[in-house]
């Protein structure tokens, strides 16, 4: 055995495991528990989809691909960013990774250097603050809870300095479902261009939005194309998360250098998955709206219980959470999802896993079945009345 | 979508869904989904409320027989094919009836308590109806999807926690 004392990496030592894990340890093996923890839809993934991943690898075509990925597919996503007024060569401008996760990772990495300052909009998904520091770049954490989970431009204005280098966003937001309203968005672009500072945008649920809203990125904004970082997938859109299929779209002089590490890394996303994707982007769409409607139903159904059970909840404009407010019931939100498993075989994640601002709340994944929604819901009641007694 | 058809599709999914439940999803107050849905019954959108039974779980329907008869008929004259539909659809033995484009013109499900029973239907009844010129008949042996409902398998929600 390697007995060193400097056998691991400082650095990812002093790297703590996601709050998230911690809570599906606690649930492992347990076919009592209702989980409203998970991050993902509940549905499989279309069948015309996964009928067209078979179908190539039924033809051999099991090979690597380019590392930007496929070139119909980087001109189907590019396509597809066209509907949102952003328009990015499939050449050299889109990067097929590895999910959005493996974006975030690589543009983090491609960007920072040590002691650059990094904005990031809590609380928010787990990800970014850890490989953030693994950059050794500085973390500014914004708390929004302060506006109701959304950051303004004038927050954002408060803590830039000569060091920022680059704004986190996720809109709609993992864990509070919120979205920034375009006119804050427009806003926001003005502080970016102002300062001249990267802004990621993390726009891996902007298929999940609801009543007839529509998504509006970042990157849309005039002259927004030189500071934007769009970050996007199929995982929750197409209900595609085990195939790790994402993208990002940046100017060319940017995605050539992500591309750089994307290929030392992984070489490129799973073929199977690209074709699946492709399928998507063509064909996928009446499925994608079918599950949005029932995601869209069911947000209703699981907000009306919190209202009703008096805990205040902000409803959200998308995702697939719920972020209701639990500081009346006296227990932190980790002590709340604690007893909540223990007494009444309901998972759900404490807000204080997502970063500043995530205290008081819990976040619940309504892309469940209506029947356990219904029964989580009134366990999740029981709780609270026995706790305000 | 169309507020008439969210509430249709819910129930089509399940019907058993109550008011309430509808209410929220839609948010709807419950006098308006009641009225929409009486609505629906009222003008005969929705027909009626029925549980879908797997017939391979069922034990009398697991033992029921069902073929699938293809009829040429010679149609009449200012009727067409609806008189000798009519007078096909009315025995209950007939599940399903269809005009068909193509080599026939009638499609009929049959189901019955053994082959011997359904074969003699389709030999004393079906085939000597006036204007019926030929029968063909072929056994269903097994029932894979209906109605959108897989008889196969079952859904299960396999998701492992992660930490997305």
């Amino acid at each position: 055995m390697n007995t060193r004392e400097d056998r691991f990496s400082r650095k990812m030592l002093a790297t703590p495991p996601s709050g998230i894990r911690k809570f599906f340890d606690l649930i492992i093996g347990r076919d009592d528990i209702i989980s409203l923890g998970v991050g993902e839809p509940d549905f499989p993934t279309p069948w015309s989809l996964r009928e067209e991943a078979f179908y190539h690898l039924e033809k051999g075509q099991t090979s690597y691909t380019s590392n930007w990925g496929l070139l119909e597919l980087r001109e189907q996503i590019a396509k597809y960013l066209e509907r949102f007024g952003m328009y990015y060569s499939p050449k050299n401008e889109v990067l097929v990774t590895i999910g959005g996760s493996e974006a975030v990772d690589a543009v983090l990495r491609t960007i920072l250097n040590p002691g650059d300052e990094i904005i990031v909009c809590e609380p928010c998904y787990v990800s970014y603050q850890p490989l953030a520091e693994l950059c050794d770049a500085k973390l500014i954490h914004l708390d929004t809870s302060v506006n109701g989970f959304y950051p303004t431009a004038q927050q954002i204005e408060d803590v830039i300095t000569p060091n920022t280098k680059a704004l986190m966003l996720c809109s709609p937001s993992n864990p509070t479902g919120r979205i920034i309203p375009a006119d804050e968005l427009a806003k926001i672009a003005e502080v970016v261009k102002k300062h001249r500072i990267w802004c990621i945008s993390d726009e891996i649920y902007c298929e999940l939005i609801y009543d007839g809203r529509k998504h509006v990125s970042i990157g849309s904004f005039p002259g927004m194309k030189d500071y934007a970082i769009v970050i996007n997938g199929f995982s929750k859109a197409f209900a595609m998360t085990g195939w790790r299929i994402g993208y990002m779209a940046a100017p060319a002089e940017l995605t050539q250098e992500v591309c750089k590490l994307h290929q030392y890394s992984t070489i490129c996303a799973p073929i199977m998955s690209q074709y699946a994707a492709i399928e998507g982007l063509k064909n996928g769409w009446n499925e994608v709206e079918r599950m949005r409607v029932s995601y869209q139903q069911r947000r209703n159904l699981m907000y009306k219980a919190f209202i009703d059970m008096g805990l205040p909840c902000t409803e959200p404009e998308g995702a697939f959470y719920l972020f209701p407010d639990i500081r009346s019931t006296g227990l932190t939100s980790e002590e709340f999802a604690t007893q909540l498993i223990e007494k009444y075989q309901v998972a759900v994640v404490p807000g204080s896993c997502f970063g500043k601002g995530g205290e008081g709340f819990i976040r619940c994944c309504y892309a469940t079945e209506i029947s356990k929604i219904k029964v989580a819901v009134s366990h999740i009641a029981d709780m609270v009345k026995e706790l305000r007694k | 979508m169309d507020e008439i058809e969210e509430i249709l599709d819910l129930l089509r999914e399940n019907a058993r869904l109550s008011v309430e439940d509808i209410s929220a999803m839609t948010k709807k107050t419950p006098d308006e989904v009641r009225a929409i849905i009486k609505k629906l019954e009222d003008s005969g959108i929705i027909m009626k409320y029925a549980a879908i039974v797997n017939p391979e779980k069922d034990g009398e329907a697991k033992d029921k027989v069902c073929a699938e008869i293809e009829i040429q008929v010679t149609p009449e004259r200012d009727r067409g094919f609806d008189a000798i539909a009519d007078r096909i659809y009315r025995f209950p033995q007939v599940k399903s009836l269809y005009l068909m484009s193509g080599g026939y013109d009638l499609k009929v499900i049959i189901e019955g308590d053994s082959l011997k029973e359904v074969a003699f239907f389709v030999s004393s009844k079906l085939s000597t109806l006036e204007g019926v010129r030929s029968t063909k008949t072929h056994f269903i042996l097994k029932t894979y999807k209906e109605n959108d409902i897989v008889y196969v398998e079952q859904e299960r929600d396999n998701r492992e926690g992660v930490t997305a």
